[in-house]
């Protein structure tokens, strides 16, 4: 089974892109349950952590079999709604 | 207490204490003498007192006998003289002034060292539990089968392995360290959570038995809690975990040994001494950096031993599945958590979460898409609760199922059911 990383970008800079304190509270249960819900398909290989923002990407990665279900559980992200963007990477199995 | 009585008690209370200070004194190799010492002193005993009468304090009076035993052994064992007799005269000059320490703190320490042995992780989950009743718990073999509906050989056979592989691995009956509690705790909490949930869980109707395994369980974590080094915050969930089932413990058995659901039973059997008791133990457990799995389950546990249904209540155990997911996944816990969100935000919902786990052999997980079914689309429902019927092995289980079966048939009694 490969691994993939979900990468959650939400713009925090512009003004009008930022969500309202309440907005930002309401989206917590929601959050927890997409995550919850990909645990309960034993298909959580690690619980969400915040990374270093200066991160590059070193390596091109190419398409392979199960894309789609990672993108397809990618789309149920409730802050998606917020205007949130989410990036699909595959983890390159280490030989 | 009568005679007839005392010995059986004396038998399941002062044979663990016995036999731990002797392994803790001598070492895990020495466990079938140290077992056999204390079987004879116990065969004495049964002897003298039915001839003589009780004497005055038949705890005393069985530590001093078992003593002398062993002193006895050790005197006439050859094995000793080559091997450790050398040792034991560096440390004492006098082989027969050598003290066998059955006080108060030597047993509690020496039951403790023994714990963290048997549930050392080189033996099997099997063995550890079978190991564990007969050697901390005091269980006879016959009765560790009896709890387990399974036959004397088994659990002969499992205890044996278990004790060869502790002697070939050479597993030191020592102090649980500071530096090594981490690691090793988890193992022992890992064994008493098992335990439990063979007498919880287990499909024997001898219930008094099953109760006592229970009760066992908290007892031996009770240990751990009452010591500084072992008292941590999981171990301390653990025990509140088991005493909000235990609660529970009345209430669950129908007098003719069916198993009463958690919806039907009476609440007014709940004990509401043992729910106070883990509430403030869970309390006391929200301290420190780690969250374990007993957090989790208790805090699902202590809002089960409310019944009414509140939005606050199933927002709370959804989020604690959530959590107990994330940590560490398990069939059940997924199903649970799915179970939790319908209540939270609708069948619906649940029904389309639950078909993603695709636990296709799970009986249960049919149950769960049976019940989330029902009300929307009873067609759909019966079916599930017969996938569910099919994959069962319970025979109580299978009795739930066919109720709900039997239910759907009469609301809609077009349906043709097999």
């Amino acid at each position: 089974m490969n691994e993939f990383l979900l990468v959650i970008h939400r713009d925090l800079t512009s003004k009008d892109a930022s969500p309202s304190p309440e907005q930002m509270q309401a989206a917590i249960k929601p959050f927890q349950d997409w995550i919850g819900g990909i645990a309960a398909q034993n298909k959580l290989v690690s619980p969400p952590t915040r990374w270093d923002a200066g991160g590059r990407v070193i390596k091109q990665n190419t398409v392979i079999n199960d894309y789609d279900e990672a993108v397809e559980i990618a789309k149920g992200c409730p802050i998606i709604q917020w205007g949130a963007v989410v990036e699909v990477r595959m983890a390159v199995p280490t030989p | 207490m009568k005679e007839q009585e005392l010995i059986p008690h004396l038998f399941r209370t002062e044979y663990r204490n016995i036999v731990s200070v002797l392994c803790y004194r001598f070492g895990i190799e020495h466990i079938e003498i140290a077992e056999d010492i204390v079987s004879d002193t116990f065969l004495s005993a049964t002897e003298l007192w039915s001839f003589k009468g009780l004497p005055g304090n038949p705890t005393a009076w069985l530590y001093t006998v078992a003593k002398n035993k062993t002193k006895n052994h050790l005197k006439r064992n050859t094995l000793f003289d080559q091997k450790i007799s050398t040792e034991v005269r560096q440390t004492t000059s006098e082989l027969i002034e050598m003290e066998i320490d059955l006080s108060r703190k030597n047993i509690s320490d020496s039951r403790l060292a023994m714990m963290f042995t048997v549930c050392h992780p080189s033996i099997s989950a099997d063995s550890q539990i079978a190991l564990a009743l007969n050697l901390l718990c005091g269980f006879g073999i016959q009765e560790i089968a009896d709890a387990f509906l399974t036959n004397k050989e088994v659990v002969y056979k499992r205890i044996n392995r278990a004790k060869e592989k502790l002697k070939a691995d050479q597993i030191q009956i020592v102090q649980p360290s500071v530096a090594h509690i981490s690691s090793h705790l988890e193992t022992v909490l890992k064994t008493i959570y098992l335990l439990f949930s063979e007498g919880y869980y287990s499909i024997s109707t001898h219930t008094v038995l099953r109760q006592d395994v229970c009760e066992e369980a908290m007892r031996l974590n009770q240990m751990l809690i009452e010591n500084p080094t072992t008292s941590t915050p999981s171990a301390k969930a653990l025990q509140a975990l088991m005493y909000f089932h235990a609660s529970r413990f009345p209430a669950r058995i129908a007098d003719n040994g069916d198993a009463i659901l958690y919806h039907d039973q009476d609440q007014s059997l709940w004990n509401r001494d043992l729910i106070a008791k883990g509430t403030l133990l869970l309390n006391g457990a929200a301290t420190g950096s780690q969250l374990s799995r007993y957090h989790m389950e208790a805090g699902i546990a202590y809002w089960h031993t409310q019944k009414e249904d509140t939005a606050e209540k199933w927002e709370a155990i959804l989020d604690l599945y959530n959590m107990l997911l994330i940590l560490e996944y398990s069939p059940i816990a997924a199903l649970n958590r799915t179970y939790a969100l319908g209540k939270v935000r609708g069948k619906q919902v649940a029904i389309d979460e639950a078909e993603k786990l695709q636990l296709i052999d799970n009986s249960f997980y049919y149950s769960l898409l049976g019940s989330l079914y029902t009300d929307i689309n009873s067609a759909k429902a019966l079916e599930n609760y017969q996938s569910a019927l099919k994959f069962s092995s319970s025979a109580a289980d299978q009795k739930t199922i066919l109720k709900h079966i039997c239910k759907l048939k009469e609301l809609g009694p077009d349906l043709s059911i097999p």
